[in-house]
């Protein structure tokens, strides 16, 4: 019997996360993502396998809450969605100053401000340049499906604690509020203490069995000292980019136009190369998986082929940057976007592919 | 030791092997050294450094890790009750605890303290009111007594312009959730005593499950309050105790 259920991206993401040994979960109400916290609470995992689940005062006690659990080299995640992750951004920061594996999710949602409830793309830049303060990265995941909603949980545990680095699920309101038929993964048991003792010795339990003290901190006032740590960081940065860039491209071996688009856009745009095709133009899609590391070689191999490049997101245009920095002006390279919680129609990307021409 | 400067058998006293041999960066005269020394003696007489986890805050005793000899994490400021309602729920045979000054409890993190107190969480709050922000040089915190000078009330506190000094443990009595709430200082032997047993009753809740335990030391920040360490408690005795008066404000 195959375990294929129907469900929204938000309950996918909840119910992997039950199932891939996840320990807690700390959260705050916010559209459009709530799905994610209700499902668990409703789910009651800490009945079946252990795991907490806590609903937080504010989105700002729940990344610090995961700040605690991931401490502990527990295997802990929060949702939010654009203005909450805002304020998860204090965390995030530190979360990646003292090299804290977990999970984060963003349900994106249109801003600026309180903005709307209706699906953006418009935190790029805050989930793949930094959004808090001094230089970091995220992994950042952008599933297109439900299936990948459910699938990215263990995946984004498992390169966050891979790497030692805070893993995000940049999603928006379409994939997380739309219905699909997906596979849930297999049940994985949570991690024992012993287990978690071996793999993240720098982890906190108490000083058992007599080891010497661990702290988590990402506090150093020698500046030799603390330019050694953020280096030893980046070098984990390089590592990530040489071997976890992901992407995924639907008929690109003779594309003339290449579409470059994530998430919900990606989805639209493999039906807009559909229709270019049957008009008889030769377009491509290729979609970025991993947001950072970008597949910038990727993209840069087919400058040599297509004529033209095309970014389709819902936004005015932060993904482009990234294009552009792969093309380095070899090919001519436009963004067409939505903004607000308009979501694009097939046919409104094929006639902004045309006016490339 | 190699040269003991005190002959053995006039030793009265020794430091706990919780205790490490750092440097305090603390000034002398601050509360702080003597309040690691009470936290380190606990967990040692109560058998607690295998299971022992404490969160520093942001403020003088961000390096308290440097002194206690116990597992740390070091929270941003006024998160510490955020990190240690996880650690506990996801480590329940620990002893969990956060160490915050009052600008980290009861400014920037007074969410986050009144809702884990509020919870119940099964962790124990230490908290330093020493009415002033050490760290960043003496400004005023909520905590700063009307009338009293800091750096950004350098005429005296003004309760027009700044509000009224926050008594937040009375506040935190209030809640359900917590079941001890206590208000002692270092400034004595006496006092040192009874904040012993105040943190030690506070640990011992924790691992009970009676839920959130909090032990404010009305504390001196000599350097802050520009005073001599001598001066600085009987100006705590004579300014800081009738407004925060010592005893216990809870206990069930």
């Amino acid at each position: 019997m195959e375990d294929i259920h129907l469900m929204k991206g938000n309950e996918a993401i909840a119910h992997a996360a039950i199932r891939c040994g996840c320990d807690g979960y700390f959260g705050y109400p916010i559209t459009p993502q709530s799905e994610i916290l209700e499902t668990l609470m409703e789910e009651q995992p800490w009945d079946s396998t252990g795991m907490v689940c806590l609903q937080a005062e504010s989105e700002v006690a729940a990344i610090n809450m995961v700040f605690g659990g991931a401490s502990c080299g527990k295997k802990v995640m929060t949702s939010s969605s654009s203005p909450g992750v805002s304020l998860k951004q204090e965390g995030i920061s530190y979360l990646c100053g003292a090299d804290l594996p977990c999970l984060i999710v963003n349900v994106m949602r249109g801003g600026p401000g309180l903005g709307t409830i209706q699906p953006s793309q418009s935190d790029y830049f805050q989930s793949t340049k930094g959004g808090g303060h001094g230089d970091y990265h995220l992994i950042v995941l952008a599933p297109n499906s439900v299936q990948e909603m459910a699938d990215f949980v263990d995946l984004g545990f498992d390169l966050s604690f891979k790497y030692r680095i805070p893993a995000l699920i940049l999603t928006d309101g379409v994939i997380g509020q739309m219905m699909e038929k997906l596979r849930l993964p297999a049940f994985k048991p949570r991690a024992t203490d012993e287990e978690i003792a071996a793999k993240c010795p720098w982890s906190l339990s108490g000083r058992t069995n007599k080891r010497p003290q661990n702290i988590i901190s990402s506090l150093e006032l020698d500046p030799a000292i603390m330019e050694k740590r953020n280096l030893e960081r980046h070098e984990r940065y390089r590592k990530v980019e040489a071997a976890e860039v992901r992407y995924d491209t639907f008929m690109c071996d003779d594309a003339e136009f290449l579409i470059v688009a994530f998430g919900c856009a990606a989805r639209i745009c493999q039906k807009s190369v559909e229709l270019l095709r049957e008009q008889g133009i030769k377009a491509g899609l290729l979609r970025p998986i991993t947001l950072w590391p970008f597949p910038y070689k990727a993209i840069e191999g087919y400058c040599r082929q297509v004529r033209s490049i095309l970014t389709v997101e819902l936004n005015a245009g932060q993904m482009v940057e990234d294009v552009r920095l792969a093309v380095e002006g070899k090919v001519p390279v436009s963004h067409y976007g939505r903004m607000g919680g308009i979501v694009p129609a097939p046919e409104e990307i094929v006639e902004a592919l045309k006016k490339n021409f | 030791m190699n040269n003991p400067i005190i002959a053995p058998e006039n030793l009265v006293y020794e430091k706990s092997k919780l205790i490490k041999d750092n440097v305090m960066h603390y000034c002398p005269g601050c509360s702080h050294g003597t309040v690691h020394h009470i936290i380190a003696e606990v967990i040692e007489e109560m058998g607690m450094e295998d299971k022992a986890m404490g969160v520093a805050p942001v403020g003088c005793a961000v390096f308290i890790y440097k002194y206690i000899d116990v597992d740390f994490a070091e929270s941003a400021h006024g998160r510490a009750p955020a990190l240690a309602t996880a650690m506990k729920r996801l480590r329940p045979d620990k002893l969990v605890f956060t160490y915050q000054g009052d600008g980290d409890l009861a400014a920037i993190g007074t969410a986050e303290t009144i809702h884990a107190c509020n919870r119940g969480e099964n962790i124990a709050i230490i908290f330093i009111n020493n009415g002033i922000y050490g760290m960043t040089g003496g400004q005023m915190a909520p905590t700063t007594l009307n009338a009293m000078k800091t750096s950004t009330c350098p005429y005296g506190r003004n309760v027009a312009l700044n509000g009224y000094p926050l008594k937040i443990t009375n506040l935190l009595a209030e809640l359900e959730g917590t079941c001890y709430v206590t208000r002692q200082s270092v400034h004595t032997a006496v006092a040192v005593k009874k904040t012993k047993k105040a943190i030690r009753k506070a640990f011992e809740n924790s691992m009970e499950g009676k839920g959130t335990s909090i032990v404010e030391v009305v504390s001196t920040c000599n350097s802050g309050w520009k005073m001599s360490p001598v001066q600085a408690n009987r100006w705590m005795v004579e300014n800081m105790f009738p407004f925060f008066p010592l005893g216990d404000l809870k206990d069930k």
